[in-house]
């Protein structure tokens, strides 16, 4: 059975008043998704031309200046403008009402401010990088006491990243007010879908942590413009307390960029293998374990700024403890691929991929919150390849998986499958190429966040640039596929998946309303029996 | 498109949601507090002895009294005297412009003497006094940044009684406005003895 894309869907009205002002979560959804891809082409090209000049020691295509520029434009928008509203704002928007039974969230106007709040933010970010004395040079951290005092535009930029955090605060309200209070009937806390369990943890971290960056980004701004001093030792103040304040939000923040694309995996995995996820309740509580203990660990990237011996210990301890639910995530994971009956579809290819770069993020990241061995490769390349296994790995490969897994239901129509599982491959070998050099150069003690480097790291840093030539090749190849396959693929069904959770439900793509009739819920979200795909 | 459902549990479990965030964000600041009055305890004494502690406590009074009006005013609202609830609500308003002008008098008599960040007479001072300075600064000023939001919120909700949006039967919008008045309140009387009572 397939529907018309043109009657009675969510697209129907036109006119970009109509986008801009709209109250529908779908479209809103729809409106974070377009920014975000076009930030992440922006900041993908800037990851490149990085790359590019680390090809060879010395100068290569820009200064040192530009430099600190490019990789702090390239962190702060990779981080605020991309990866942190990545999933939860884009596909928890269209996804969560859709899979809870909803109409909408339960807040739509403020969802749609919302979406201003981050456009604005957004603009204002830009504008941080072309007005001003120069584009900030102090790294996404905005470290004190340097961001006190460099001349360039510090202080528009935090106020965007306030902005944004505020935008970033309102959505995880209406979520959780949403998951409490809209779900359909029958649908109990255990029978809510894994990727709404993960949202719901996330909307938690967003409400509790980004006050606390809201109050250190105020802090700076007070410092440059007020010059009050709270920071600066020669009036009183204490550079270290500012750390402390970012990363108590920062850390907790690396888990609003990793839940919810755990959540995705977590709902593509038992499609695949055609099996009830293996341990729900431990998935479901562990997204809360970590967004708790997640709370607790922001210390183990202070390690060498002078706290206390006793300090380092308790946070290392702390955060070992914390990799204790990711770890036991990745085995319900690999427990339900056991003995399924697998389909090797796209959006599980990407889900495998994501289990295995992300895996690689999160050893290495025990290798980090061992202060003992942190103190070595503190600062160096080896930080870089970790993060960008965890969150390109990661929360990347969650958002692509996404795609492929929802895009289907969004548009109506099916890309080509075999592309995109060879992009997928490709992929995952030019991250490889990319990143794991990174972690032979941290080692043998190359620091992060030079433009020039000592001879003998030469040939990591081509085999480097080298894979991020690949992983442009794959990245490029999977955005075209995915356009074409959204313009003019084959049309499909309600349910190419044979999915079993609300969204399937209802038309591809839906219509305003979201479903023809309330749906009642008599059944879990991994219980496939009867359910056909219908493609 | 139909009017989206009405749903008033919800619309205060967002409420406070917001208010926790509000209490986190001062928290940061608290914790500052913390900190550095342990370690300068001393030039926090000093400079403490220099606030007026009249002011302040004037200053309290006000709150606390304000705070009394908007929640006489949600009772009346309820009991379906909206006349009362609207003059309790321009009460509220008014004593939140009163409590800006008394800080108004405060901030301007320290600025006068040079107790301000860069002040020729609070560079001259210890360390510790500069911070607390700063702290006070910053504390209070993020808190009167509150003050004037909240009347905002509260002229708003205003215009919507007087328009009949909020009505005896949908009074959520004029509780939560009260909500987050009493949190105003609330941060204030904390603020109060740990800049003004410390001597
Ligand atoms: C083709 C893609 C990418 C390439 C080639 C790339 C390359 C790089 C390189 C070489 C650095 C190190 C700069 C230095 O420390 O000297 C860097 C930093 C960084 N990257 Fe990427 N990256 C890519 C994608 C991403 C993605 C997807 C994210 C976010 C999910 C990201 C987030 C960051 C952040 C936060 C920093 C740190 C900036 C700082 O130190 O302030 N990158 N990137
Ligand atoms: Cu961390």
């Amino acid at each position: 059975m397939t529907e018309s894309t043109a009657q009675g869907t969510f697209w129907d009205k036109r006119g970009l008043a109509s986008w801009l002002f709209t109250t529908d979560h779908k479209r809103i959804g729809m409106l974070y998704l377009w920014c975000i891809m076009a930030f992440f082409a922006i900041g993908v090209v800037l990851g490149l031309l990085i790359r590019l000049e680390l090809i060879a020691p010395g100068q290569t295509i820009m200064g040192q200046q530009a430099y600190n520029a490019t990789f702090t434009l390239h962190g702060v928008i990779m981080i605020f403008l991309v990866v942190i509203p990545s999933v939860p704002a884009a596909f928890g928007n269209i996804f969560l009402p859709l899979q809870l039974g909803a109409d909408d969230v339960a807040f739509p106007r403020l969802n749609m401010f919302s979406w201003w709040l981050y456009a604005i933010g957004a603009v204002i970010a830009l504008a941080a990088l072309f007005t001003g004395d120069g584009p900030p040079d102090t790294g996404w951290t905005f470290y004190v006491p340097f961001s006190a005092v460099t001349t360039t535009n510090v202080s528009v930029a935090v106020t965007a990243v306030f902005i944004l955090g505020f935008s970033s605060i309102l959505t995880g309200m209406n979520f959780v007010v949403t998951i409490h209070r809209l779900r359909a009937e029958g649908m109990t806390w255990g029978r809510l879908p894994l990727f709404g369990w993960s949202l719901y943890a996330t909307a938690w971290i967003q409400v509790l942590a980004t006050p606390i960056l809201g109050i250190t980004l105020l802090l700076i701004f007070a410092e440059r413009v007020l010059g009050m001093g709270i920071f600066d030792p020669s009036r009183g103040g204490d550079p270290i307390l500012y750390q402390h304040l970012f990363w108590i939000y920062s850390h907790p923040a690396v888990y609003i960029m990793i839940l919810p694309a755990m959540g995705v995996i977590s709902e593509i995995i038992p499609v695949f293998a055609r099996k009830a996820i293996f341990g729900y309740k431990t998935i479901a509580v562990s997204s809360l374990a970590i967004a708790f203990a997640g709370s607790l660990v922001w210390a183990h990237h202070m390690f060498v700024s002078g706290m206390s011996d006793t300090a380092v210990m308790v946070f290392s301890l702390l955060t070992f403890i914390v990799a204790i639910p990711s770890a036991v995530k990745v085995f319900n994971w690999t427990s339900t691929l056991y003995k399924g009956s697998i389909r090797l579809e796209p959006p599980l290819v990407y889900a495998l991929g994501f289990i295995f770069l992300f895996t690689m993020g999160g050893i290495t990241g025990l290798v980090l919150g061992s202060a003992g061995t942190d103190i070595h490769v503190h600062d160096t390349y080896f930080v870089v390849g970790h993060f960008h296994y965890v969150i390109f790995g990661g929360t990347g490969f969650g958002m692509f998986a996404a795609l492929h897994y929802w895009l289907p239901k969004v548009y109506g129509r099916m890309y080509n499958k075999k592309w995109a599982n060879i992009s997928a491959v490709i992929l995952v070998i030019g991250m490889n190429g990319l990143y794991f050099p990174m972690y032979i150069l941290g080692l043998a003690g190359m620091p992060r966040r030079y433009f020039d480097y000592l001879p003998q790291y030469t040939s990591m840093h081509v085999a480097s640039t080298v894979g991020s030539w690949i992983t442009a090749v794959g990245l490029v190849m999977m955005a075209v596929n995915l356009w074409v396959g959204m313009r003019s693929g084959p049309r499909v069904g309600r349910n190419p998946w044979g999915a079993a959770t609300l969204e399937w439900r209802t038309k591809s793509p839906p219509p305003t309303h979201n479903f023809d009739e309330e749906p009642i819920v008599d059944r879990g979200p991994y219980d496939f029996k009867g359910v056909q795909p219908d493609a | 498109m139909p009017e989206h459902h009405r749903d008033d549990e919800g619309a205060k479990l967002g409420m406070w949601l917001f208010l926790f965030t509000e209490i986190l964000l001062f928290g940061g600041l608290f914790v500052l507090y913390a900190v550095y009055l342990q370690r300068y305890q001393p030039d926090f004494h000093l400079a403490s002895a220099e606030l007026d502690v009249r002011m302040g406590a004037l200053n309290t009074v006000v709150l606390i009294t304000s705070s009394a009006f908007v929640a006489w005013g949600i009772a009346a609202l309820k009991r379906g005297n909206v006349k009362v609830a609207t003059r309790m609500t321009v009460l509220t308003i008014a004593f939140a412009a009163v409590f800006l002008v008394v800080k108004y008098f405060e901030w301007g008599a320290k600025f006068h003497h040079g107790l301000y960040p860069g002040g020729a007479e609070l560079d001259a001072r210890a360390q510790g006094q500069m911070v607390y300075f700063a702290l006070y600064y910053l504390m209070t000023g993020l808190h009167g940044v509150h003050i004037v939001v909240g009347m905002g919120v509260l002229s708003w909700v205003l215009w919507l009684v007087n328009t009949g949006h909020v009505t005896p039967e949908r009074y959520v919008a004029l509780e939560n406005a009260g909500l987050y008045w009493h949190l105003v309140d609330l941060i204030w009387i904390y603020l109060f003895p740990l800049f003004y009572l410390i001597t």
